[in-house]
């Protein structure tokens, strides 16, 4: 009984999937700003510097992953709570947790599809992948990791100002990506940099994309795996429990 | 405090009204019953189904028309429908055919392609009701449905209303509209600053409010005001154009009253009429009292 009630609040969060991916995921200009922001953000790091293509993938598809994975899920809740939507499907029989499920699923669905342009961009340019398993295993597990962070990102304060809490996310995700070891590879950074380098999901992927492509990797593959797969439940448990709490604020 | 320590019960098949003016409390017990807020304390259920700790089973067993349009504009009606007939676990070859039956039913079945951003104010209110249907709920709560709607949108959704109604649905319907509960309505109960003035039908509401009924009176003469009010059993006497009206609490006795006055005083009586009070009366006077 219990059982067959988890699966049919797992089925009913792809309701929400599909609501998402058509009111907000399929929009051109999304797609277009979540390959773009990466693609120039990196190359005005890129350009005038003397790097291998092996060298610069790994860091364009840890941002376009990052990047296009947490572009929508933290303005979804706010727009939803002040167009009253928010309020439908509080009073639907879905748990909160079905709700935000469906939310972390479409981030992931949509940050998993666009992160294979870069990939395409590599191949096409004469990348060899050395671990496609683990790059596609990477990929899929921080995708996800990073949608878990984007309903994290609109938790709190509970606010129903797209606006404001996609500032707030900015100032969040821009730093990570400079401490993630995307323009300067992590063995390269000093004992301080290193240090604040590990408290970012980024850092992970961005070793395994590396390993995957360049074959060496800062830490063990396992451990990126691992890490990555810790932060995705501490960020979908602790989005969630502070969702339930604020949400009432939000109505 | 929005609601304070309301008890009441609706019938299994009921068309239960709750009336108020704006801020009495009734959009937030839609509210509470719904799910959508959690109440500091008390409890409540719907059939048996306890809202707090069973709030799934109660939320599916129902539909909602909440007073806010929140159908999501982005989306067709078509696609709005099948979110929600989704969200309650209606098998897809069912939520079809009951999302088209609906649609067709509300005139919405040729524009169920279009983008509910471009729907006015009327077709919205129709589409949310058509969302509410989809599950084809045991217990609708409607909270103002036909607010701010024209007379024909009005009236289709009242006579919808009252289809779902004889066809065994529960209706919980929070109106401000006197007149609409009144043709609505088995019971009402009338809310105000957070609690239940009265529950009642409406015809007893009328006949047990005391005070309220009053005799409108002609005569051929001019007479005071101040002599009518005088005769016992009359509590007030108003002027009303060229009719003065008594306020009285047994129009019956008051009549035979009047003739007598009319006689000793050789007035001629050019019209008499015996007024029940209306729902609007009492309304204004429980929440007057309250």
């Amino acid at each position: 009984m219990e059982n067959n009630l988890y699966w049919e609040q797992f089925k009913r969060s792809f309701a929400i999937v599909k609501k998402n991916i058509r009111i907000y995921y399929s929009k051109g200009p999304v797609i277009i700003f979540g390959l773009l922001v990466p693609f120039f953000l990196f190359l005005s790091f890129y350009i005038g510097r003397d790097m291998p293509a092996e060298a610069f993938i790994p860091g364009l598809l840890g941002m376009t992953a990052f990047f296009t994975a947490t572009s929508v899920g933290p303005a979804i809740v706010p727009w939803e709570a002040r167009a009253k939507t928010l309020e439908r499907l509080i009073s639907s029989p879905i748990s909160i947790w079905t709700i935000f499920l469906g939310d972390v699923l479409s981030s992931f669905l949509f940050g998993a599809l666009v992160s294979v342009f870069p990939i395409i961009v590599g191949l096409f340019i004469g990348v060899r992948i050395a671990d496609p398993l683990i790059l596609g295993l990477g990929l899929v597990l921080a995708t996800f990791c990073f949608a878990c962070f984007s309903i994290l990102l609109s938790a709190y304060p509970p606010t129903d100002s797209p606006a404001s809490v996609m500032m707030l996310s900015s100032m969040i995700k821009f730093p990570l990506v400079f401490i993630s070891g995307i323009f300067i590879p992590i063995e390269e950074l000093p004992v301080w940099g290193k240090t604040i380098s590990s408290i970012s999901p980024l850092t992970y992927f961005t070793d395994l994309a590396r390993y995957s492509i360049q074959g060496n990797s800062h830490y063990p593959i396992e451990l990126d795996l691992l890490i990555l797969a810790a932060f995705a439940i501490i960020f979908l448990v602790t989005a969630i429990k502070i969702h339930e709490r604020t949400m009432q604020k939000r109505l | 405090m929005a609601v304070d320590h309301i008890s009441f019960k609706v019938k299994k098949g009921e068309l239960f009204g709750f009336l108020g003016p704006n801020g009495a409390g009734k959009t937030t017990t839609i509210r509470m019953l719904t799910g959508v807020i959690k109440p500091d304390e008390g409890a409540a259920s719907i059939f048996g189904y306890d809202i707090l700790k069973e709030g799934l089973k109660t939320r599916q067993l129902t539909g909602i028309v909440p007073e806010m349009a929140n159908a999501y504009v982005d989306l067709s009606a078509w696609n709005n429908l099948m979110l929600i007939g989704e969200l309650y676990g209606v098998p897809k070859k069912q939520r079809q055919e009951i999302a088209s039956r609906f649609l067709k039913e509300f005139g919405l079945y040729q524009r169920r392609r279009h983008l509910v951003k471009g729907f006015s104010r009327g077709m919205k209110q129709k589409l949310l009701l058509c969302m509410a249907l989809i599950n084809e709920p045991q217990i609708l709560f409607l909270d103002e449905p036909t607010s701010g709607l024209d007379v024909e949108s009005q009236r289709l959704i009242k006579d919808m209303i009252r289809e779902f109604n004889k066809n065994g649905t529960t209706v919980f319907l929070t109106t401000h509209n006197m007149e609409e509960a009144n043709q609505l309505c088995d019971r009402i109960a009338i809310i105000n600053h957070g609690k239940i003035a009265a529950i009642d039908s409406p015809e007893r509401l009328r006949s047990r409010s005391s005070g309220l009924q009053s005799i409108e009176v002609s005569f051929d003469k001019a007479i005071s005001v101040e002599d009518l009010s005088k005769i016992h059993g009359v509590k007030e006497a108003k002027k009303t154009g060229d009719k003065i009206r008594l306020y009285v609490d047994e129009s019956n006795v008051v009549l035979a009253k009047l003739v007598d006055f009319a006689r000793s005083e050789r007035l001629k009586i050019i019209s008499l009429n015996t007024l029940a009070p209306t729902l609007e009366d009492v309304f204004l006077k429980l929440v007057k009292e309250s």
